[in-house]
């Protein structure tokens, strides 16, 4: 489990530093990977039930093949290749990055102190995870990458949720990978229909979209 | 406390230091389909470069004359801490550490000061690159101390490399993988070879280390020549340390299997500078984060596991 874990955290830095879409859709699909393997190394020998097989299964096939594809048909009708110019350059967010794997350690430490966590570093790589989801959310200009982005951040809440060891029902976890389905493939119509609305997936010039002309105020500039 | 073995093996650790740079080359020359140059070419370069007499820029002051013999013993005595041959150091005590990555570190700064005294625009560059490369790749270095530290107790490099056996590969293969690909990686950087820096360059607007010494000649460039040769093996002889750990290797077989893995750590640098291009100057300090990355997950690995 460590080993996964430690492969989850590398994987984030990898987006972090990373510029060319395609490796990081890769990156997240691998990450998919990685999580349909963790129940089945959490659960340990013996313990394999058909049920947690096929949770395994059907969590693989959608978040390293369907999602994946989708966002890879996105990329390649939109034309984008590559994310230019975050608001943070690539360098100074693998340094933060650093800096929240950092803060994720003590985190656990703290959590620790209070009640034993039985696979820290799984429970670390969780958070480090979600933060670094948060990240790229609020770095990235192209609405794919932010994308990219939200699964990460989803990626690490399953990845801490199974860290600590708490009994996960089939269902809700199903109910779960539906809903990020149906998030993500929302997403997906978003990101054509903004394509073809504006010729590109940069978020940030959205900031200046607005009916009124140059008399408009700044707080209606907000509500729009 | 320094026994004669200890000297012995210093020595000879001096003497060999400048065959690496000839085997790289080799190696290289090799991919190349060439000949290549002599093995011994730098041992032939340095002798060369102690007959010439030195030729000085006038704008230059004491700074740029005292460089080299600063980063000469500067790097010896970085080298009297660093255990070879799987055997104690010259020196040891708790803390040594920290003394023998800033006596190393006094030497850069005295290549640095000096490629800025100068005054050459190109220079400063290249002081520049230098700085902020070896910063980035301290935090890699030392975390992967750290966790050897932790693993071992002891303070003292040559406790520390002494303590590693094979059980600690068995019990933690994912940590201690990971220090060994991060300390290569430091390796790289420390060094100036090829996916950050180019050895082979001197025009390049990118090159780094070979712009700073660019204005020396003679004793001084032999100087330097030899301390980076002398570098390059106290890395390799940590980086051999670590992989082959000192328990593994019965005492007669310590010279043969120490100087094997210092070979295969230079074949190692060869292979990677004939196969890897040099890297985008924007993406080096990506490189050296990532080296960064891996040393600091081998310490959460290490601090969680306990």
């Amino acid at each position: 489990m460590n080993s996964i874990a430690t492969l989850l955290a590398l994987s984030c830095i990898f987006l972090l530093g990373s510029s060319r879409l395609l490796m990081s859709i890769r990156m997240v699909a691998f990450q998919g990977l990685l999580l349909g393997i963790l129940p089945l190394a959490a659960a340990g020998d013996g313990h394999l039930s058909l049920a947690l097989i096929f949770l395994s299964l059907a969590s693989i096939a959608l978040k390293s093949i369907l999602l994946p594809w989708l966002l890879n048909k996105a990329m390649v009708d939109s034309g984008t290749r590559r994310e230019i110019e975050p608001f943070i350059s690539f360098g100074a967010s693998m340094l933060l990055g650093l800096f929240l794997l950092a803060v994720s350690g003590w985190i656990v430490d703290k959590l620790q102190a209070t009640e034993p966590v039985p696979s820290p570093v799984t429970l670390i790589a969780g958070f480090y995870l979600v933060f670094s989801g948060l990240l790229l959310l609020i770095t990235r200009r192209k609405a794919l990458t932010q994308t990219l982005g939200f699964l990460v951040l989803e990626n690490g809440v399953f990845t801490a949720g199974l860290s600590l060891g708490s009994e996960f029902s089939v269902m809700v976890e199903l109910g779960i990978l539906l809903d990020v389905f149906v998030g993500i493939f929302l997403m997906g119509i978003m990101l054509f229909h903004i394509d073809r609305e504006f010729d590109h997936l940069d978020a940030d010039r959205f900031n200046e979209l607005s009916d009124l002309e140059i008399a408009a105020s700044p707080d209606e500039e907000v509500a729009e | 406390m320094i026994s004669i073995h200890s000297v012995v093996f210093f020595i000879l650790t001096l003497l060999l230091a400048p065959i690496l740079p000839g085997v790289i080359n080799k190696v290289k020359a090799f991919f190349g389909g060439k000949m290549g140059p002599p093995v011994l070419q730098l041992y032939y370069d340095i002798a060369k470069l102690m007959r010439k007499s030195a030729t000085y820029s006038q704008t230059s002051s004491l700074v740029t004359r005292l460089a080299p013999v600063v980063i000469f013993f500067s790097t010896l005595g970085a080298g009297l801490f660093v255990p070879s041959f799987f055997r104690e150091a010259s020196c040891r005590f708790a803390g040594d550490v920290v003394l023998m990555a800033y006596l190393l570190g006094i030497g850069r700064f005295f290549m640095v000061i000096a490629a800025m005294d100068r005054g050459s625009a190109f220079e400063g560059m290249g002081a520049s690159r230098e700085v902020l490369y070896s910063a980035l790749a301290e935090p890699a270095f030392f975390c992967g101390l750290l966790v050897l530290i932790n693993e071992t107790g002891d303070l003292s490099l040559s406790g520390i490399f002494n303590g590693l056996s094979l059980e600690l590969w068995r019990q933690n293969p994912a940590i201690m993988l990971l220090i060994a690909v991060s300390w290569m990686i430091v390796l790289l950087t420390e060094n100036a070879r090829i996916p950050v820096d180019d050895p082979n360059t001197h025009l390049e607007l990118t090159m780094i280390h070979e712009v700073m010494i660019l204005d020396y000649s003679s004793k001084d460039l032999g100087l330097i020549e030899y301390a980076s040769a002398l570098k390059l093996w106290l890395f390799s002889s940590l980086l051999v340390g670590l992989i082959i750990s000192a328990g593994a290797v019965p005492p007669y077989l310590h010279i043969p299997v120490f100087l094997f893995g210092i070979l295969a750590v230079a074949v190692v640098i060869g292979c990677v500078e004939s196969t890897i291009a040099r890297l985008r100057l924007i993406h080096i300090p990506k490189f050296i984060v990532g080296s960064g990355a891996l040393a600091i997950i081998a310490l959460i690995l290490k601090i969680a596991g306990n």
